[in-house]
Protein backbone atom coordinates (compact mmCIF):
# COMPACT_ATOMS: atom_id res chain seq x y z
CA UNK A 1 0.00 0.00 0.00
CA UNK A 2 1.10 3.53 -0.62
CA UNK A 3 -0.56 5.58 2.10
CA UNK A 4 1.27 7.71 4.63
CA UNK A 5 1.26 6.87 8.34
CA UNK A 6 -1.93 7.67 10.29
CA UNK A 7 -1.67 11.02 12.07
CA UNK A 8 -1.70 10.72 15.85
CA UNK A 9 -4.75 11.87 17.82
CA UNK A 10 -7.08 11.05 14.94
CA UNK A 11 -9.30 8.01 14.52
CA UNK A 12 -7.60 5.01 13.00
CA UNK A 13 -9.40 4.84 9.67
CA UNK A 14 -7.04 2.16 8.34
CA UNK A 15 -7.91 -0.17 11.19
CA UNK A 16 -11.62 0.48 10.74
CA UNK A 17 -11.35 -0.08 6.99
CA UNK A 18 -9.49 -3.36 7.46
CA UNK A 19 -12.10 -4.60 9.94
CA UNK A 20 -15.05 -4.07 7.57
CA UNK A 21 -13.38 -4.76 4.21
CA UNK A 22 -14.84 -8.26 3.89
CA UNK A 23 -18.42 -6.99 4.36
CA UNK A 24 -18.48 -4.31 1.67
CA UNK A 25 -19.54 -6.60 -1.21
CA UNK A 26 -22.53 -7.76 0.86
CA UNK A 27 -23.60 -4.18 1.55
CA UNK A 28 -23.40 -3.46 -2.16
CA UNK A 29 -25.45 -6.55 -3.02
CA UNK A 30 -28.13 -5.87 -0.41
CA UNK A 31 -28.23 -2.14 -1.20
CA UNK A 32 -27.97 -1.12 2.44
CA UNK A 33 -25.36 -0.06 4.93
CA UNK A 34 -26.44 -1.77 8.17
CA UNK A 35 -27.23 0.53 11.08
CA UNK A 36 -24.63 -1.23 13.23
CA UNK A 37 -21.98 -0.18 10.70
CA UNK A 38 -23.10 3.44 10.76
CA UNK A 39 -22.99 3.29 14.54
CA UNK A 40 -19.54 1.73 14.43
CA UNK A 41 -18.35 4.58 12.18
CA UNK A 42 -19.63 6.99 14.81
CA UNK A 43 -18.06 5.05 17.69
CA UNK A 44 -14.73 5.07 15.87
CA UNK A 45 -14.89 8.89 15.76
CA UNK A 46 -14.80 9.01 11.98
CA UNK A 47 -17.57 11.62 11.67
CA UNK A 48 -15.81 14.41 13.49
CA UNK A 49 -12.43 14.31 11.80
CA UNK A 50 -12.61 17.80 10.28
CA UNK A 51 -14.47 19.48 13.15
CA UNK A 52 -12.82 21.43 15.98
CA UNK A 53 -12.48 19.77 19.38
CA UNK A 54 -14.99 22.15 21.00
CA UNK A 55 -17.72 20.57 18.89
CA UNK A 56 -16.59 17.05 19.63
CA UNK A 57 -14.44 16.67 16.54
CA UNK A 58 -10.86 15.48 16.19
CA UNK A 59 -9.62 18.86 14.92
CA UNK A 60 -7.99 17.33 11.86
CA UNK A 61 -6.84 19.39 8.89
CA UNK A 62 -7.82 18.89 5.24
CA UNK A 63 -5.05 16.34 4.66
CA UNK A 64 -6.11 14.33 7.73
CA UNK A 65 -9.70 14.24 6.54
CA UNK A 66 -8.50 13.36 3.07
CA UNK A 67 -6.50 10.41 4.31
CA UNK A 68 -9.50 9.09 6.26
CA UNK A 69 -11.63 9.35 3.11
CA UNK A 70 -8.95 7.53 1.08
CA UNK A 71 -8.80 4.67 3.59
CA UNK A 72 -12.57 4.30 3.76
CA UNK A 73 -12.98 4.96 0.04
CA UNK A 74 -10.58 2.10 -0.65
CA UNK A 75 -13.07 -0.28 0.97
CA UNK A 76 -16.54 1.02 0.16
CA UNK A 77 -17.70 4.10 -1.75
CA UNK A 78 -21.03 4.12 0.05
CA UNK A 79 -19.30 4.18 3.44
CA UNK A 80 -17.10 7.03 2.21
CA UNK A 81 -20.29 8.69 0.95
CA UNK A 82 -21.70 8.50 4.48
CA UNK A 83 -18.67 10.45 5.72
CA UNK A 84 -18.95 12.89 2.81
CA UNK A 85 -22.56 13.93 3.37
CA UNK A 86 -22.04 14.25 7.13
CA UNK A 87 -18.92 16.35 6.54
CA UNK A 88 -20.62 18.50 3.86
CA UNK A 89 -23.44 19.54 6.16
CA UNK A 90 -21.05 19.98 9.09
CA UNK A 91 -18.69 22.12 6.98
CA UNK A 92 -21.54 24.36 5.81
CA UNK A 93 -22.69 24.85 9.42
CA UNK A 94 -19.17 25.38 10.74
CA UNK A 95 -18.56 28.04 8.11
CA UNK A 96 -21.94 29.76 7.86
CA UNK A 97 -23.99 28.67 10.88
CA UNK A 98 -24.63 31.09 13.73
CA UNK A 99 -22.93 30.36 17.05
CA UNK A 100 -26.22 28.90 18.30
CA UNK A 101 -26.61 26.69 15.22
CA UNK A 102 -23.05 25.40 15.55
CA UNK A 103 -23.64 24.58 19.21
CA UNK A 104 -26.93 22.85 18.45
CA UNK A 105 -25.98 20.78 15.42
CA UNK A 106 -22.25 20.16 15.20
CA UNK A 107 -21.79 17.97 18.31
CA UNK A 108 -24.67 15.74 17.13
CA UNK A 109 -23.06 15.40 13.72
CA UNK A 110 -19.57 14.79 15.14
CA UNK A 111 -20.86 12.04 17.44
CA UNK A 112 -23.01 10.53 14.73
CA UNK A 113 -26.10 10.92 16.95
CA UNK A 114 -27.77 12.32 13.87
CA UNK A 115 -27.04 11.45 10.26
CA UNK A 116 -27.12 14.29 7.78
CA UNK A 117 -27.95 14.43 4.09
CA UNK A 118 -27.58 17.04 1.40
CA UNK A 119 -30.73 17.82 -0.57
CA UNK A 120 -30.02 20.08 -3.54
CA UNK A 121 -30.69 18.24 -6.83
CA UNK A 122 -34.14 18.42 -8.43
CA UNK A 123 -35.68 17.14 -11.65
CA UNK A 124 -34.96 20.43 -13.43
CA UNK A 125 -31.87 21.49 -11.45
CA UNK A 126 -28.74 19.34 -11.41
CA UNK A 127 -25.60 21.23 -12.39
CA UNK A 128 -27.60 24.47 -12.52
CA UNK A 129 -28.70 24.57 -8.90
CA UNK A 130 -29.78 28.20 -9.24
CA UNK A 131 -32.85 26.76 -10.96
CA UNK A 132 -34.20 24.85 -7.94
CA UNK A 133 -37.96 25.14 -7.53
CA UNK A 134 -38.28 24.09 -3.89
CA UNK A 135 -40.08 26.83 -2.00
CA UNK A 136 -39.23 28.02 1.47
CA UNK A 137 -42.15 30.19 2.55
CA UNK A 138 -42.00 32.44 5.58
CA UNK A 139 -44.90 32.07 8.02
CA UNK A 140 -44.40 33.96 11.25
CA UNK A 141 -41.61 32.34 13.21
CA UNK A 142 -41.69 29.28 10.96
CA UNK A 143 -40.49 28.32 7.51
CA UNK A 144 -42.53 26.03 5.27
CA UNK A 145 -40.54 23.84 2.88
CA UNK A 146 -42.21 22.43 -0.24
CA UNK A 147 -40.44 20.56 -3.02
CA UNK A 148 -39.04 17.30 -4.32
CA UNK A 149 -35.34 16.46 -4.07
CA UNK A 150 -33.68 13.68 -6.06
CA UNK A 151 -30.72 11.36 -5.62
CA UNK A 152 -30.07 12.09 -1.98
CA UNK A 153 -27.21 10.01 -0.63
CA UNK A 154 -28.39 8.34 2.60
CA UNK A 155 -31.75 10.03 2.05
CA UNK A 156 -33.50 6.86 3.27
CA UNK A 157 -32.04 7.11 6.75
CA UNK A 158 -30.94 10.74 7.26
CA UNK A 159 -32.01 12.44 10.48
CA UNK A 160 -31.58 15.92 9.03
CA UNK A 161 -31.46 17.35 5.51
CA UNK A 162 -29.69 20.50 4.36
CA UNK A 163 -32.22 21.64 1.76
CA UNK A 164 -31.67 24.21 -0.98
CA UNK A 165 -34.76 26.20 -1.90
CA UNK A 166 -35.95 29.70 -2.71
CA UNK A 167 -37.27 32.30 -0.30
CA UNK A 168 -39.13 34.75 -2.54
CA UNK A 169 -36.81 33.92 -5.42
CA UNK A 170 -33.64 34.13 -3.35
CA UNK A 171 -31.65 30.87 -3.04
CA UNK A 172 -31.59 29.82 0.59
CA UNK A 173 -30.51 26.82 2.66
CA UNK A 174 -32.53 25.34 5.50
CA UNK A 175 -32.17 22.38 7.86
CA UNK A 176 -35.13 19.99 7.96
CA UNK A 177 -35.24 17.09 10.43
CA UNK A 178 -36.20 13.78 8.88
CA UNK A 179 -39.01 13.09 11.34
CA UNK A 180 -40.97 16.28 10.61
CA UNK A 181 -44.51 15.72 9.28
CA UNK A 182 -44.54 16.00 5.49
CA UNK A 183 -41.12 14.38 4.84
CA UNK A 184 -41.59 11.37 2.55
CA UNK A 185 -38.75 9.19 1.31
CA UNK A 186 -38.80 7.09 -1.85
CA UNK A 187 -35.91 4.62 -1.97
CA UNK A 188 -33.83 4.40 -5.17
CA UNK A 189 -32.51 0.90 -5.80
CA UNK A 190 -30.23 -0.88 -8.25
CA UNK A 191 -28.57 2.26 -9.57
CA UNK A 192 -25.23 1.88 -11.35
CA UNK A 193 -22.97 2.38 -8.35
CA UNK A 194 -22.77 3.37 -4.69
CA UNK A 195 -25.52 0.82 -4.19
CA UNK A 196 -25.22 0.74 -0.41
CA UNK A 197 -25.60 4.51 -0.14
CA UNK A 198 -29.30 4.32 0.80
CA UNK A 199 -30.18 6.78 -1.95
CA UNK A 200 -33.68 8.24 -1.96
CA UNK A 201 -35.83 10.82 -3.63
CA UNK A 202 -37.41 12.91 -0.88
CA UNK A 203 -40.62 14.93 -0.94
CA UNK A 204 -41.02 17.87 1.40
CA UNK A 205 -44.76 18.52 1.58
CA UNK A 206 -45.26 21.83 3.39
CA UNK A 207 -42.79 20.78 6.08
CA UNK A 208 -42.66 23.31 8.92
CA UNK A 209 -39.42 24.11 10.71
CA UNK A 210 -38.50 26.93 13.11
CA UNK A 211 -37.02 30.00 11.43
CA UNK A 212 -33.74 29.36 13.25
CA UNK A 213 -33.21 26.40 10.88
CA UNK A 214 -32.30 28.82 8.09
CA UNK A 215 -28.56 28.61 7.41
CA UNK A 216 -27.05 31.85 6.13
CA UNK A 217 -29.15 34.80 4.99
CA UNK A 218 -31.70 34.44 2.16
CA UNK A 219 -29.97 34.91 -1.18
CA UNK A 220 -26.65 33.44 0.01
CA UNK A 221 -27.87 29.87 0.39
CA UNK A 222 -26.46 28.64 -2.90
CA UNK A 223 -23.30 30.67 -3.41
CA UNK A 224 -22.05 30.31 0.14
CA UNK A 225 -23.83 27.64 2.20
CA UNK A 226 -24.39 25.04 -0.52
CA UNK A 227 -21.19 26.22 -2.25
CA UNK A 228 -19.17 25.46 0.88
CA UNK A 229 -20.83 22.06 1.26
CA UNK A 230 -20.11 21.15 -2.38
CA UNK A 231 -16.53 22.36 -2.15
CA UNK A 232 -16.07 20.17 0.92
CA UNK A 233 -17.81 17.32 -0.85
CA UNK A 234 -15.41 17.54 -3.79
CA UNK A 235 -12.48 17.37 -1.38
CA UNK A 236 -13.74 14.19 0.30
CA UNK A 237 -14.89 12.55 -2.95
CA UNK A 238 -11.50 13.27 -4.52
CA UNK A 239 -9.67 11.54 -1.68
CA UNK A 240 -12.15 8.67 -1.73
CA UNK A 241 -11.27 8.21 -5.41
CA UNK A 242 -7.57 8.10 -4.50
CA UNK A 243 -8.37 5.21 -2.16
CA UNK A 244 -10.37 3.46 -4.88
CA UNK A 245 -7.55 3.83 -7.43
CA UNK A 246 -4.93 2.61 -4.97
CA UNK A 247 -7.01 -0.38 -3.90
CA UNK A 248 -7.64 -1.36 -7.53
CA UNK A 249 -3.96 -0.95 -8.38
CA UNK A 250 -2.96 -3.23 -5.49
CA UNK A 251 -5.49 -5.85 -6.58
CA UNK A 252 -4.39 -5.72 -10.22
CA UNK A 253 -0.66 -5.81 -9.45
CA UNK A 254 -1.10 -8.70 -7.01
CA UNK A 255 -3.06 -10.67 -9.59
CA UNK A 256 -0.54 -9.95 -12.35
CA UNK A 257 2.35 -11.03 -10.13
CA UNK A 258 0.80 -14.37 -9.16
CA UNK A 259 -1.62 -15.48 -11.85
CA UNK A 260 -0.11 -18.01 -14.25
CA UNK A 261 -1.33 -18.78 -17.74
CA UNK A 262 0.49 -21.62 -19.56
CA UNK A 263 3.07 -21.42 -16.80
CA UNK A 264 3.78 -17.73 -17.40
CA UNK A 265 2.86 -14.98 -14.94
CA UNK A 266 0.61 -12.24 -16.34
CA UNK A 267 3.37 -9.87 -15.20
CA UNK A 268 5.54 -11.21 -18.02
CA UNK A 269 3.26 -9.69 -20.64
CA UNK A 270 4.20 -6.22 -21.83
CA UNK A 271 0.57 -5.23 -22.38
CA UNK A 272 -0.20 -6.03 -18.75
CA UNK A 273 2.86 -4.11 -17.58
CA UNK A 274 1.89 -1.10 -19.68
CA UNK A 275 -1.60 -1.15 -18.17
CA UNK A 276 -0.14 -1.39 -14.67
CA UNK A 277 2.31 1.45 -15.36
CA UNK A 278 -0.44 3.77 -16.56
CA UNK A 279 -2.64 2.84 -13.62
CA UNK A 280 0.20 3.38 -11.17
CA UNK A 281 0.99 6.85 -12.52
CA UNK A 282 -2.68 7.83 -12.50
CA UNK A 283 -3.06 6.76 -8.86
CA UNK A 284 0.01 8.62 -7.66
CA UNK A 285 -0.84 11.72 -9.72
CA UNK A 286 -4.32 11.79 -8.21
CA UNK A 287 -2.89 11.49 -4.71
CA UNK A 288 -0.42 14.31 -5.29
CA UNK A 289 -3.03 16.68 -6.75
CA UNK A 290 -5.30 15.91 -3.79
CA UNK A 291 -2.41 16.60 -1.42
CA UNK A 292 -1.74 19.89 -3.21
CA UNK A 293 -5.37 20.93 -2.89
CA UNK A 294 -5.32 19.91 0.78
CA UNK A 295 -2.25 22.10 1.36
CA UNK A 296 -3.94 25.10 -0.27
CA UNK A 297 -7.05 24.47 1.84
CA UNK A 298 -4.91 24.33 4.96
CA UNK A 299 -3.36 27.69 4.01
CA UNK A 300 -6.82 29.19 3.27
CA UNK A 301 -5.48 30.10 -0.17
CA UNK A 302 -8.12 31.63 -2.47
CA UNK A 303 -7.18 29.14 -5.20
CA UNK A 304 -8.11 26.20 -2.97
CA UNK A 305 -11.67 26.00 -4.32
CA UNK A 306 -10.48 25.79 -7.94
CA UNK A 307 -7.61 23.44 -7.16
CA UNK A 308 -10.03 21.13 -5.34
CA UNK A 309 -12.02 20.94 -8.59
CA UNK A 310 -8.79 19.92 -10.36
CA UNK A 311 -8.07 17.30 -7.70
CA UNK A 312 -11.59 15.85 -7.82
CA UNK A 313 -11.58 15.79 -11.62
CA UNK A 314 -8.24 14.00 -11.74
CA UNK A 315 -9.02 11.57 -8.94
CA UNK A 316 -12.42 10.60 -10.37
CA UNK A 317 -10.77 10.01 -13.73
CA UNK A 318 -8.03 7.96 -12.06
CA UNK A 319 -10.57 5.83 -10.18
CA UNK A 320 -12.40 5.17 -13.44
CA UNK A 321 -9.27 4.35 -15.44
CA UNK A 322 -7.55 2.27 -12.77
CA UNK A 323 -10.66 0.28 -11.86
CA UNK A 324 -11.17 -0.39 -15.58
CA UNK A 325 -7.57 -1.53 -15.93
CA UNK A 326 -7.93 -3.74 -12.86
CA UNK A 327 -11.05 -5.44 -14.20
CA UNK A 328 -9.26 -6.00 -17.51
CA UNK A 329 -6.22 -7.58 -15.87
CA UNK A 330 -8.31 -9.64 -13.47
CA UNK A 331 -10.41 -11.06 -16.29
CA UNK A 332 -13.24 -13.24 -15.05
CA UNK A 333 -12.22 -12.56 -11.45
CA UNK A 334 -12.89 -8.87 -12.10
CA UNK A 335 -16.50 -9.47 -13.01
CA UNK A 336 -17.22 -11.91 -10.19
CA UNK A 337 -19.99 -10.90 -7.77
CA UNK A 338 -17.57 -10.15 -4.93
CA UNK A 339 -14.91 -8.39 -7.01
CA UNK A 340 -13.67 -5.16 -5.45
CA UNK A 341 -12.42 -3.96 -8.85
CA UNK A 342 -15.77 -4.71 -10.47
CA UNK A 343 -17.66 -2.86 -7.73
CA UNK A 344 -15.30 0.13 -7.94
CA UNK A 345 -15.61 0.08 -11.75
CA UNK A 346 -19.33 0.81 -11.28
CA UNK A 347 -18.79 3.24 -8.40
CA UNK A 348 -16.04 5.17 -10.22
CA UNK A 349 -18.38 6.25 -13.00
CA UNK A 350 -20.65 7.71 -10.33
CA UNK A 351 -17.65 9.66 -9.01
CA UNK A 352 -17.34 11.21 -12.48
CA UNK A 353 -20.90 12.50 -12.19
CA UNK A 354 -21.34 13.73 -8.61
CA UNK A 355 -20.17 16.98 -6.98
CA UNK A 356 -19.60 18.51 -10.41
CA UNK A 357 -19.43 16.19 -13.40
CA UNK A 358 -16.26 15.74 -15.45
CA UNK A 359 -17.78 17.96 -18.15
CA UNK A 360 -18.52 20.77 -15.72
CA UNK A 361 -15.07 20.44 -14.14
CA UNK A 362 -13.45 20.75 -17.57
CA UNK A 363 -15.48 23.86 -18.34
CA UNK A 364 -14.36 25.38 -15.07
CA UNK A 365 -10.70 24.43 -15.43
CA UNK A 366 -10.53 25.67 -19.03
CA UNK A 367 -12.45 28.84 -18.19
CA UNK A 368 -9.97 29.68 -15.47
CA UNK A 369 -7.06 29.09 -17.84
CA UNK A 370 -8.61 31.18 -20.60
CA UNK A 371 -9.37 34.08 -18.25
CA UNK A 372 -5.68 34.21 -17.37
CA UNK A 373 -5.01 34.58 -21.09
CA UNK A 374 -7.38 37.48 -21.48
CA UNK A 375 -10.45 35.65 -22.77
CA UNK A 376 -13.59 37.68 -22.06
CA UNK A 377 -16.74 35.58 -21.65
CA UNK A 378 -19.66 36.61 -23.84
CA UNK A 379 -22.79 37.63 -21.92
CA UNK A 380 -25.07 34.68 -21.18
CA UNK A 381 -28.84 34.73 -21.34
CA UNK A 382 -28.95 35.17 -17.58
CA UNK A 383 -26.37 37.98 -17.71
CA UNK A 384 -28.41 39.82 -20.31
CA UNK A 385 -31.57 39.40 -18.27
CA UNK A 386 -29.92 40.72 -15.14
CA UNK A 387 -28.40 43.66 -17.00
CA UNK A 388 -31.79 44.52 -18.48
CA UNK A 389 -33.91 43.93 -15.40
CA UNK A 390 -31.43 44.61 -12.63
CA UNK A 391 -30.40 42.18 -9.89
CA UNK A 392 -33.00 40.59 -7.67
CA UNK B 1 -2.91 45.04 11.79
CA UNK B 2 -0.53 46.73 9.32
CA UNK B 3 -2.34 49.04 6.94
CA UNK B 4 -1.10 49.09 3.37
CA UNK B 5 -1.36 52.33 1.35
CA UNK B 6 -4.91 52.70 0.07
CA UNK B 7 -4.03 52.55 -3.61
CA UNK B 8 -2.18 49.26 -3.15
CA UNK B 9 -5.19 47.76 -1.39
CA UNK B 10 -7.54 48.83 -4.15
CA UNK B 11 -5.11 47.54 -6.76
CA UNK B 12 -4.80 44.17 -5.02
CA UNK B 13 -8.55 43.75 -4.93
CA UNK B 14 -8.95 44.83 -8.55
CA UNK B 15 -6.17 42.50 -9.72
CA UNK B 16 -7.87 39.59 -7.96
CA UNK B 17 -11.30 40.46 -9.36
CA UNK B 18 -10.03 41.01 -12.88
CA UNK B 19 -8.19 37.68 -12.86
CA UNK B 20 -11.08 35.77 -11.28
CA UNK B 21 -13.81 37.26 -13.48
CA UNK B 22 -11.83 37.49 -16.70
CA UNK B 23 -12.79 41.08 -17.39
CA UNK B 24 -11.54 44.51 -16.39
CA UNK B 25 -13.19 45.51 -13.13
CA UNK B 26 -13.33 49.07 -11.82
CA UNK B 27 -13.70 50.03 -8.14
CA UNK B 28 -17.46 50.55 -8.43
CA UNK B 29 -18.37 47.83 -10.93
CA UNK B 30 -21.05 45.50 -9.53
CA UNK B 31 -20.01 42.09 -10.83
CA UNK B 32 -22.84 40.26 -9.06
CA UNK B 33 -25.42 42.39 -10.86
CA UNK B 34 -23.89 41.63 -14.25
CA UNK B 35 -24.00 37.89 -13.63
CA UNK B 36 -20.25 37.39 -13.95
CA UNK B 37 -20.02 35.78 -10.52
CA UNK B 38 -20.74 32.09 -9.96
CA UNK B 39 -20.74 30.11 -6.73
CA UNK B 40 -17.08 29.08 -7.04
CA UNK B 41 -16.17 32.75 -7.46
CA UNK B 42 -18.25 33.71 -4.43
CA UNK B 43 -16.29 31.30 -2.23
CA UNK B 44 -12.96 32.38 -3.72
CA UNK B 45 -13.84 35.98 -3.03
CA UNK B 46 -14.58 35.28 0.63
CA UNK B 47 -11.30 33.41 0.98
CA UNK B 48 -9.41 36.19 -0.82
CA UNK B 49 -10.86 38.87 1.47
CA UNK B 50 -10.01 36.84 4.56
CA UNK B 51 -6.50 36.13 3.27
CA UNK B 52 -5.74 39.66 2.03
CA UNK B 53 -7.14 41.51 5.05
CA UNK B 54 -6.38 38.87 7.69
CA UNK B 55 -9.94 38.71 8.99
CA UNK B 56 -12.72 36.15 9.24
CA UNK B 57 -15.91 36.70 7.28
CA UNK B 58 -18.71 35.67 9.62
CA UNK B 59 -22.25 34.73 8.69
CA UNK B 60 -23.37 38.16 9.96
CA UNK B 61 -21.13 39.77 7.30
CA UNK B 62 -22.69 37.71 4.55
CA UNK B 63 -24.59 40.51 2.84
CA UNK B 64 -24.13 40.93 -0.87
CA UNK B 65 -23.66 44.67 -0.27
CA UNK B 66 -20.36 43.95 1.49
CA UNK B 67 -18.95 42.20 -1.55
CA UNK B 68 -20.60 43.52 -4.70
CA UNK B 69 -17.85 46.01 -5.68
CA UNK B 70 -14.16 46.47 -4.95
CA UNK B 71 -14.86 49.72 -3.12
CA UNK B 72 -17.42 48.02 -0.87
CA UNK B 73 -15.03 45.19 -0.09
CA UNK B 74 -12.45 47.71 1.06
CA UNK B 75 -15.03 49.61 3.13
CA UNK B 76 -16.08 46.33 4.74
CA UNK B 77 -12.48 45.37 5.51
CA UNK B 78 -11.77 48.82 6.99
CA UNK B 79 -14.86 48.67 9.17
CA UNK B 80 -13.92 45.22 10.42
CA UNK B 81 -10.30 46.17 11.03
CA UNK B 82 -11.43 49.31 12.88
CA UNK B 83 -13.85 47.29 14.98
CA UNK B 84 -11.12 44.82 15.84
CA UNK B 85 -8.73 47.62 16.82
CA UNK B 86 -11.21 49.47 19.03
Amino acid sequence: MTQAAEPTGLPDAAEFAAAVRHEAADWDRSGTLPERVRKAVAAAGLFGVGLPGRYGGAGGGPADLGEVCARIGGVCSALRGLLTVQEMVAAALLRWGTAAQREQWLPQLARGDRFAAFAATEAAAGTDLAGVQTRIDEDGDQLVVTGRKLWITFGRTAGVFLVLGQIAGRPSAVLVEGDRPGVRREPVEDQLGMRAAEIAHVDFDAVRVPRDHLVGPPGMGLTHVIGTALDHGRHTVAWGCVGMAEACLDTAADHAAHRLQRGVALAEHQLVRAELARASVRAVAARELCARAARLREQCDPSAVAETVVAKYTAAGAATAVSGAAVQILGAAGMAPDSLAGRFFRDAKVMELIEGSQFVSELHIAGRLLRRHGYRPAPTERTRTVIQEGPR
Amino acid sequence: MPTAPATTTVDDVLVFLTAALGTEVGPDDDYFATGLADSLFALELVTFVEHRFQLTVEVEDLAIDNFRTAARIIDFARTRSGAAAS
